[in-house]
């Protein structure tokens, strides 16, 4: 099955940690305008595969194609701009604890483009309003903010200078229901206007039936990838335990009764 | 590819024509023609966007043409726009529309003399407070400890053991080793400027009294301040940090006795201890100076010594060493309990303990000193 215009390939991927193999020849795909969910037992290697996606990690094997570009003969300028195209946002936001929101979000514009004041003001504006935060969040800092809205926040710096994939480490965890799914909505709102590709690890079961288009199961060092419902009729012990718990029943019934 | 903008105006009319990419590169300089535009079209009623030819665009770009549209509205222009034909971009502009965006004003940054004056003021309120706080923690401190001496079995001896281990047995190398280096550098320093007078022999006069009423006991503090005063408030901001001052509170420990008391009753221990080993090994480092640069016999030096150090000079000394190390554990400990939650607090409140417990020690110092030439002693 060749894909057109991938996003993401990853072919091939070796993740050696000491003795320890964490990806045994790893292959993935990601599409164009897709949300692609990423599951796994903890030590699976998910965090690891974005990282190494990313850049931030070398692989000890195998090729990893980022929007056309080989990630592991790229120069520091390539690697810096293809960055301007990716957008990520960490666990806990990861937001720079000595600015407000909105100087966060306007980070990216002014290592990038160094752009006139009020220009970013009035962008960072547009940006926190995109991502459904109050006005008079823009002043605050991180630490005034609860976890709904600091994940927010961190969305609003990740969509900063438009990228054209999002990585999302664990977007829901930490929030309440509500919180969390009014942010599932957000992420799947903004993947279908602004076009965006997401790559999104998680656990939560809930967000894997609402906005996942497929969902790729790390499983002994290589990536099952299907569509959720397929995935589920797999013939895999991990995967049974995985949607066949309690938890997974109680999803997979609120997503079926849902859609 | 990039973004082209043209504008042309035929009377009262206009067609401002866009195109290629408007994509978030290119949002800089279109953002300024765009700006411009209202002013370029001054009289005209009516204007067309004709955006048909935008092939790519993304939030930057919707915002921009949103942004114009309510310009030359509100420059009383009759606006039509033909949305790009790109898939989705005209939902993506007509979303960037509904959003209700606050006007953005950059707050007019006040002039330096208002800046520096707002500056002091601030300062000044902060530091009436703190003065505050900081009376109200030396009160629970009386309060907790007169408490805990009307029932001494609830006093947490282990974790005062520990402490006194800690900011005692833990501090003695490196306070010998600066102590005689200092005594050796002082006697040195000293004889050289006495032999001119033949008169070496008050190297030993002056590296006593020096040692034992000031430099002993100022060096320990200041050791012991850098090494200690930090500590705690790490300590402690870590647990504040951790929640875990919460649940002690919660599970009914008062956190000034398990933390706040035995540090400080272990430094009230420790640092007289500590500042008689001090002055002995400062006084052992000028000894070697006498001895072996002035050649002075150590028979003569002994007996000089006998002379000199008087048990006043050493209890000047002393005296002073406890009052020094309730400072230090007061703003050591006081400090870790302010931390506020988030990872930052913790380092700046620990360089804060170390500044002004140093600083502290040597204001209480001058004090001393006042107090004992007004006294005679």
């Amino acid at each position: 099955m060749a894909d057109p215009d991938p996003i993401i390939e990853v072919h091939g991927l070796v993740t050696r940690f000491g003795e320890r193999i964490i990806h045994d020849g790893l292959d993935l795909t990601v599409r164009r305008g897709e949300v692609l969910g990423l599951v796994g037992g903890s030590g699976s290697g998910k965090s690891v595969l974005m990282r190494t996606i990313l850049g931030l990690l070398r692989p000890s094997a195998g090729t990893i194609r980022l929007l056309g570009a080989d990630l592991t003969s790229l120069s520091r300028e390539k690697l810096v701009a293809l960055r301007g195209r990716t957008g990520v946002l960490f666990q806990d936001a990861a937001l720079f604890s000595t600015l407000t929101v909105a100087e966060n979000a306007q980070v990216p514009m002014r290592e990038r483009f160094g752009w006139p004041e009020a220009l970013m003001a009035e962008l960072a504006c547009l940006k926190i309003a995109l991502v459904g935060l109050p006005d008079d969040a823009r002043d605050k800092y991180p630490s005034e903010l609860s976890g709904g809205m600091r994940k927010r926040a961190g969305l609003a710096r990740s969509i900063a200078i438009d990228p054209e994939v999002l990585f999302l480490d664990e977007p829901t965890a930490g929030l309440d229901p509500i919180a969390a799914a009014a942010f599932d909505e957000l992420i799947l709102q903004l993947s279908r206007t602004l076009g965006l590709t997401v790559v999104m690890i998680t656990h939560d079961l809930d967000s894997l039936m609402r906005i996942t288009d497929r969902v790729a199961a790390l499983i002994n060092g290589k990536a099952v990838v299907a569509p959720i419902d397929e995935l589920r009729r797999l013939d895999d012990p991990w995967l049974r335990q995985y949607f066949g718990g309690p938890r997974g029943r109680a999803a997979l019934e609120a997503g079926q009764a849902a859609g | 590819m990039s973004a082209i903008l043209k504008a042309e105006r035929q009377g009262d009319q206009a067609v401002v024509t866009g195109a290629g990419a408007w994509l978030v590169d290119q949002a800089g300089w279109l953002a300024v023609r765009l700006r411009r535009l209202p002013v370029r079209l001054a009289g005209v009623r009516r204007v067309s966007l004709d955006l048909c030819g935008i092939e790519r665009l993304d939030t930057s770009g919707a915002w921009l043409i949103a942004r114009t549209e309510r310009h030359l509205q509100a420059a009383g222009v009759e606006v039509t726009t033909e949305p790009p034909q790109g898939p989705g971009d005209a939902d993506l502009l007509q979303h960037v529309r509904s959003l209700k965006l606050a006007h953005h004003r950059l707050a007019e940054p006040p002039g330096a003399v208002v800046a520096l004056l707002g500056r002091i003021g601030r300062a000044m309120e902060e530091a009436g407070r703190l003065a505050v706080a900081l009376l109200g923690f030396y009160g629970a401190i009386f309060l907790r400890t007169a408490a805990a001496l009307a029932r001494p079995w609830q006093i947490r001896w282990t974790a005062l053991a520990h402490h006194v281990e800690q900011t005692g047995l833990g501090a003695v190398g490196i306070t010998v080793l600066l102590s005689f280096l200092i005594g050796l550098v002082m006697a040195w320093q000293g004889a050289t400027q006495l032999v001119r007078f033949g008169a070496d022999i008050f190297t030993v006069d002056l590296l006593t009294i020096a040692v034992l009423r000031e430099l002993g006991v100022l060096l320990t503090a200041i050791i012991v301040a850098g090494r200690t005063a930090s500590a705690f408030t790490a300590q402690i901001g870590a647990m504040v940090l951790n929640e875990e001052i919460d649940a002690m509170r919660v599970i009914g420990i008062d956190p000034i006795d398990t933390l706040v008391l035995p540090r400080f009753f272990a430094l009230l221990l420790a640092m007289p201890i500590l500042t008689f080993i001090a002055d002995a090994a400062a006084l052992l480092g000028g000894a070697m100076v006498v001895l072996f640069e002035l050649n002075i016999p150590w028979v003569q030096l002994v007996g000089r010594f006998g002379e000199v150090a008087t048990l006043t000079h050493l209890l000047v000394g002393l005296v002073k060493a406890p009052v020094f190390a309730f400072a230090i554990a007061l703003i050591g400990c006081w400090n870790g309990l302010r931390v506020e939650r988030n990872a930052e607090s913790v380092g700046r409140m620990t360089t804060q303990s170390v500044v002004a417990s140093i600083f502290l020690v040597i204001v209480v110092d001058a004090l001393f000193s006042i107090l004992f030439v007004r006294l005679g002693i």
